[in-house]
């Protein structure tokens, strides 16, 4: 007497069968030995207050005993209505809206807005802004990665990982607040460059810092990667192919576990990626584990990253030398009448941008992350559409989840590193 | 070979002991956490933290009402009232931060021509209340005398970057 409404066949799930479980797992199957109880299926809540589920995500799992017939992830609770009020914004104003959406790696989704804005303006930030951006935008990585590992690894079970991680965070958030002043709403890249140079010897603490931290990943990989009980938690669950992956819209970490060598930075490298030297991370099967390893390599490759931004970096200026668009030293400001204008023209008006449309992605730590802008000629965006990483991944926590048991359903969720700032909007 | 190689690990749960040794590495590595209320972390000249209105040396307020920092506000969580006072110069008589809307970016302190709004070291600065944190001008200018020699030291030491 199964409850279990037929949905519709999901994409890249045609044929896909239920499983037939083995009689030993099935030992009340047997009428002579034990009498059969039927359970019917029914319906858990989980979230959104639950731990594991990354913010406030709601997903109403139809559970089959203990297996997970269906996830509906319920989405939602967290809009604050992002892009409606960008309109309203100047396109300076705008910029502080982004560090909020995806709050786990801030910097990132500056960068998006501040390229796609820099493009319809048609300028291009000074070298060293470049260099500070790529740098930062690493470091962002890093930090972006480091959460999502350790939490991951604490959803299924392994604590450790978690309190050494937010060591390392806690270096990495020091250089952000150091550059930007704040730890984690940073308002640093900004349309034409960035806000104000690095002061002198965060650069060395860096590349200190950098000299360290693959000790630290080899540390966290001792305790993960060859673990039994890490592995039994994550192997083969989960698993998307390649077409499913593409099929369902991954992108990032989470598309290049399925074997798709897909890196925004390399197949159209914006700022200075194209000058420095790195690998992409792929792996095979799709898989929760794959999902990890790839982090974690990515993790290593940005230290390389880093490490060549540190090393090829200029003095110079850091924001467009044009008063249009970026504020005059104040300094300047003071003394000449000319700059003051552009000072309260900035920081009232703004700049016009004009018309025009443009569909910017930049690799975020955890994907794709686009910015469909849409100017109209004057200072403020007509439309700001954001294309979020984590909505097209947690879609697929349907089709992922399906046939597993409960508790693979948070490894699941671990593993594509959905954050909810984003995914709302 | 290989699979004898990992029977012989599997049996001897290898992995798990290494794993357990490095944490045992750790337990004698120095603490890194710090005694909070009595320490913190380093923090640098750019820190944005709880606004404060600035005075000149000579006492007297340095706002001249020109409302940039109003203007420039994406969370409009500042308003300002202006109007000539007795001496002629031009004053606010009303300026209003609402802490609960402030989302501390910046821009404020970056529009302000005279140095006069500033965001502080200070971080601690929670009220039992949501009223306590609509801050008016005279809380920020209390704000301003408490932090001044804060407040000084780190625009100086932040003037070649801005």
């Amino acid at each position: 007497m199964s409850t279990i409404t037929e949905y519709p066949t999901a994409v890249g799930e045609a044929g896909a069968e239920r499983r037939e479980w083995p009689e030993t797992m099935m030992p009340n199957r047997d009428p002579n030995r034990t009498k059969t109880v039927e359970i019917d299926s029914h319906s858990i809540n989980f979230g959104p207050q639950h731990p594991a589920a990354h913010g406030v995500l709601r997903l109403i799992l139809e559970m089959d005993g203990e297996v997970v017939e269906r996830a509906d992830p319920h989405i939602g609770l967290l809009h604050r209505g992002t892009e409606k009020l960008i309109e309203y914004k100047t396109y300076m104003q705008a910029l502080p809206y982004f560090d909020r959406l995806d709050y786990v790696s801030p910097m990132c989704q500056e960068h998006t807005f501040a390229l796609a804005t820099e493009k319809l303006l048609g300028i291009t930030a000074p070298e060293r802004a470049q260099w500070i951006r790529t740098l930062f935008a690493e470091i962002t990585r890093v930090l972006n990665h480091l959460l999502n590992i350790t939490t991951y690894a604490l959803d299924v079970g392994a604590l450790t990982p978690s309190l050494w991680g937010f060591e390392e965070r806690e270096k990495l958030m020091e250089f952000h607040e150091a550059a930007s002043g704040a730890r984690l709403h940073a308002n640093y890249f900004r349309p034409g460059g960035v806000a104000k140079d690095l002061p002198a010897g965060l650069e060395e603490k860096i590349a200190a810092w950098a000299e360290t931290f693959p000790k630290f990943i080899d540390d966290v990989a001792t305790l993960l990667t060859g673990n039994r009980i890490w592995k039994q938690r994550t192997v083969d669950i989960g698993i998307m192919s390649p077409e499913m992956a593409l099929a369902w819209g991954f992108s990032g970490p989470s598309l290049r576990a399925s074997g798709v060598p897909w890196d925004l930075r390399r197949s159209q490298p914006y700022d200075k990626y194209a000058e420095v030297d790195f690998q992409v991370a792929v792996t095979r099967n799709g898989d929760c584990y794959d999902r990890y390893i790839v982090r974690m390599e990515e993790m290593r490759e940005s230290v390389k990253i880093i490490k060549q931004c540190l090393a090829k970096m200029k003095p110079g200026p850091v924001k467009v030398q044009d008063r249009k668009f970026t504020p005059p030293k104040r300094a300047e400001m003071k003394r000449s009448m000319e700059a003051l204008i552009h000072h309260f023209k900035l920081y009232t008006e703004g700049y016009h941008v004009p018309a025009g449309a443009t569909y910017t992605a930049t690799e975020s730590p955890k994907g794709e992350f686009g910015v469909y802008l849409v100017s109209d000629g004057t200072n403020r965006p007509y439309r700001c559409k954001i294309r979020a990483t984590g909505f097209s991944h947690l879609q697929a926590v349907e089709v992922m989840s399906r046939r597993h048991m409960l508790a693979d359903a948070v490894a699941i969720i671990g593993s594509i590193d959905i954050v909810f700032g984003e995914v709302d909007r | 070979m290989a699979f004898l190689d990992r029977t012989a690990r599997s049996f001897l749960l290898t992995e798990l002991l290494v794993g357990m040794g490095l944490t045992l590495k750790y337990l004698f590595k120095p603490k890194v956490t710090i005694n909070y209320p009595y320490e913190r972390n380093p923090y640098s000249p750019r820190f944005k933290g709880e606004h404060a209105l600035r005075r000149y040396p000579n006492g007297e307020e340095r706002c001249i009402a020109c409302k940039l920092c109003e203007a420039v506000c994406p969370a409009l969580a500042i308003t300002i009232e202006a109007e000539p006072r007795d001496d002629g110069s031009r004053r606010t008589t009303r300026y209003d931060i609402d802490m609960t809307k402030c989302i501390y970016c910046g821009l404020c302190e970056e529009a302000c021509p005279v140095d006069a709004i500033v965001e502080g070291p200070n971080i601690a600065f929670a009220t039992e209340t949501r009223e306590e944190l609509m801050y008016n001008k005279d809380k920020l200018l209390a704000n301003g005398d408490q932090w001044e020699p804060e407040l000084a030291k780190r625009l100086e030491l932040d003037a070649p970057y801005r």
